[in-house]
């Protein structure tokens, strides 16, 4: 029976060096952007966290043009991008869309240079759909442990974060009475969002990284209300998407007759589907509880 | 610079920049720049379905911000905007990812959709751009005075009988309608820049609606022209000079404003200083 179901589901894809590496680097990705798009969602940055991801493309170009690691490109961009967000007067509110949309084209544009650069000074060919659309399978194996050290400083950046964040987004006032520097907290949340959503630009690509950033949560955020309920279900989320999207792909080798269909393409596949669950599930949840206070909550979203 | 090659270059891309320049002064207005980023890359997988059913790039490039257009709409209405804005990208991005694996000519296809092809414009090309560009110039005129109203003042716009959901639909169709048009020439991440760069500059410049809207066209017509000839004598790709000029724009924009209102309100009382500036647009009463 075993040898049966492990004939039938491959099992033996777990041998590869390049599956295990996958399963690693776009698990730890997956974790961390589950955990702190929690707090992206609830913070209505977004887009910030959209735009990120597309700006560290600008960082994984650059990396082919001069050499250095791809996680050093993708990182050093996304927190440059963090600050000058910040820079830009990302907190007001008013000023929130634009200054996101200026942060992005300009990085969109050096993306555009390195990418160009890539195809004419070195002999790198398709740069721009390893950059743009993730190269899951072809992670340099001698990454797999910075990628995965970096998600575990972010988690942990996130543990310390966890309360000053959550009261300065529910309570500005209180707080600052607490001796909680608003500014402060809300510039570490987006440098630590840098880094996840670079970690995730790595795996699943810089114009799909948002995926993980924007998905699992949201599905989450509209189940659960409690923030360490909604971390736990966008975590395993993620999780589900990421394994079951590295899985599918390797898969689909054998279903399409040797034409494997992308990893990314599985991942937000499942990603989109199951927030599109969440939506009649959490109305399900609603008229069984049917808490005024939940309620008046979510309307303001 | 001016061969006859490069003319319809020239023509094609001062259209779009136009019609950008004035749609991109609403997506400021109602802060919908997620929006105007995520319809032209939920329409990338447009091209490539068009090359794998045989049909004219421009058919599939319609029907996919089609798709976008009323899927964005729908999941708007159950749930936060912005969600809804990542979600259907991100979702459409990984098909086109998928329909561009199978076809053959993967890598640079995905270079040139993303950042555009604006040197290899034919004279077959401008038709559809200038049929689109004037049916969604005579949309936005018509849409003017409802779309500034409703973005300014919702709750005065409802009182009105102008409905929400209506002309938010119709407003997502206007830049969808650009997305597609613009989509083959600068590409999906370039539309983006001319829509929110040079409206953002010129409404930190004005506050008067139609003087916005006027400096936010030649803006974003004179950011492109200077572009293309940047980009024809560097041979570097166009999309970084747009979005590099869009984003210092900006930023001197902000500044002038800046030292412009120290220089003005030094004699008022400090709460008054550095404010943003407010875009009242001036409807007069019983109009509208």
């Amino acid at each position: 029976m075993l040898t049966w179901l492990g004939h039938i589901l491959h099992w033996s894809f777990l041998n590869s060096g390049s599956v295990q590496t996958a399963l690693l680097v776009g698990g730890s990705a997956a974790v961390v952007c589950a955990v702190i798009g929690v707090f992206t969602i609830l913070r209505g940055y977004a887009f910030a966290g959209h735009a990120l991801g597309d700006v560290s493309s600008a960082g994984g170009s650059a990396s082919f043009l001069l050499g250095i690691s791809p996680l050093v490109g993708f990182l050093g961009i996304a927190g440059i991008a963090a600050v000058s967000l910040e820079f830009l007067g990302v907190r007001r509110a008013r000023e929130q869309d634009v200054a996101t949309g200026i942060v992005l084209g300009a990085g969109i544009g050096l993306s555009a240079l390195f990418l160009y650069l890539d195809t004419t000074t070195t002999s790198t060919t398709g740069a721009a759909v390893m950059v743009m659309f993730g190269s899951m399978f072809t992670f340099p194996a001698n990454l797999r442990w910075p990628a995965v050290m970096t998600a575990a400083v972010a988690l942990a950046m996130m543990a310390i974060l966890y309360r000053p964040l959550l009261l300065s987004m529910v309570d500005p006032e209180l707080a600052t009475t607490r001796g909680i520097s608003t500014r402060w907290v809300g510039l570490l949340h987006l440098v630590t969002l840098a880094a996840a959503v670079a970690l995730a630009a790595l795996s699943v690509g810089a114009v799909l990284a948002s995926a993980l950033v924007i998905g699992p949560a949201g599905a989450a955020v509209r189940i659960s209300r409690r923030p360490v309920l909604a971390i736990f279900l966008a975590v395993i989320l993620g999780l589900a998407a990421v394994w079951g999207g590295i899985w599918m792909a390797y898969e689909s080798y054998y279903w399409f007759a040797g034409n494997a269909w992308p990893v990314s393409f599985f991942v937000v596949t499942i990603i989109f589907l199951s927030y599109l669950m969440s939506v009649p599930l959490q109305y399900a949840l609603w008229r069984r509880i049917a808490r005024p206070v939940q309620i008046a909550a979510n309307a303001g979203g | 610079m001016f061969e006859t090659f490069m003319i319809h270059t020239w023509i094609a891309s001062t259209i779009i920049a136009a019609t950008a320049g004035i749609l991109g002064f609403f997506v400021v207005l109602r802060r919908s720049a997620f929006a105007a980023h995520a319809l032209p890359l939920a329409t990338f997988p447009g091209a490539a379905a068009a090359q794998l059913l045989g049909i004219q790039p421009l058919w599939g490039l319609l029907g996919f911000v089609t798709i976008a257009v009323v899927l964005l709409h729908q999941l708007q209405k159950l749930g936060r905007k912005d969600v809804a804005a990542g979600l259907v990208l991100v979702t459409l991005l990984a098909v086109g990812s998928l329909l561009l694996s199978m076809t053959d000519s993967y890598a640079p296809a995905v270079f040139s959709l993303l950042f555009g092809q604006v040197l290899g414009v034919s004279a077959a090309d401008l038709w559809p751009v200038a049929v689109i560009a004037s049916v969604v110039l005579i949309g936005a005129m018509c849409l003017y005075r409802p779309l500034l109203l409703q973005s300014a003042f919702p709750e005065l716009a409802l009182s009105r009988g102008i409905s929400a959901g209506v002309i938010d639909l119709l407003f997502l169709a206007l830049l969808g309608l650009v997305t597609a048009m613009a989509m083959p020439v600068v590409g999906a991440l370039l539309v983006f820049s001319l829509l929110i760069a040079p409206a953002a500059a010129a409404q930190s410049l004005s506050a008067r609606p139609l003087q916005a809207l006027l400096l936010a066209v030649m803006f974003s017509v004179g950011m492109i022209w200077l572009a293309i000839a940047l980009s024809f004598w560097t041979n570097w790709p166009i999309g970084f000079f747009v979005g590099t000029m869009g984003a210092l724009l900006f930023t001197s924009a902000r500044m002038f404003r800046y030292i412009r209102h120290r220089w003005l309100s030094t004699g008022l009382p400090t709460t008054m200083k550095n404010q943003p500036m407010k875009l009242i647009p001036t409807v007069p009463p019983g109009e509208a």
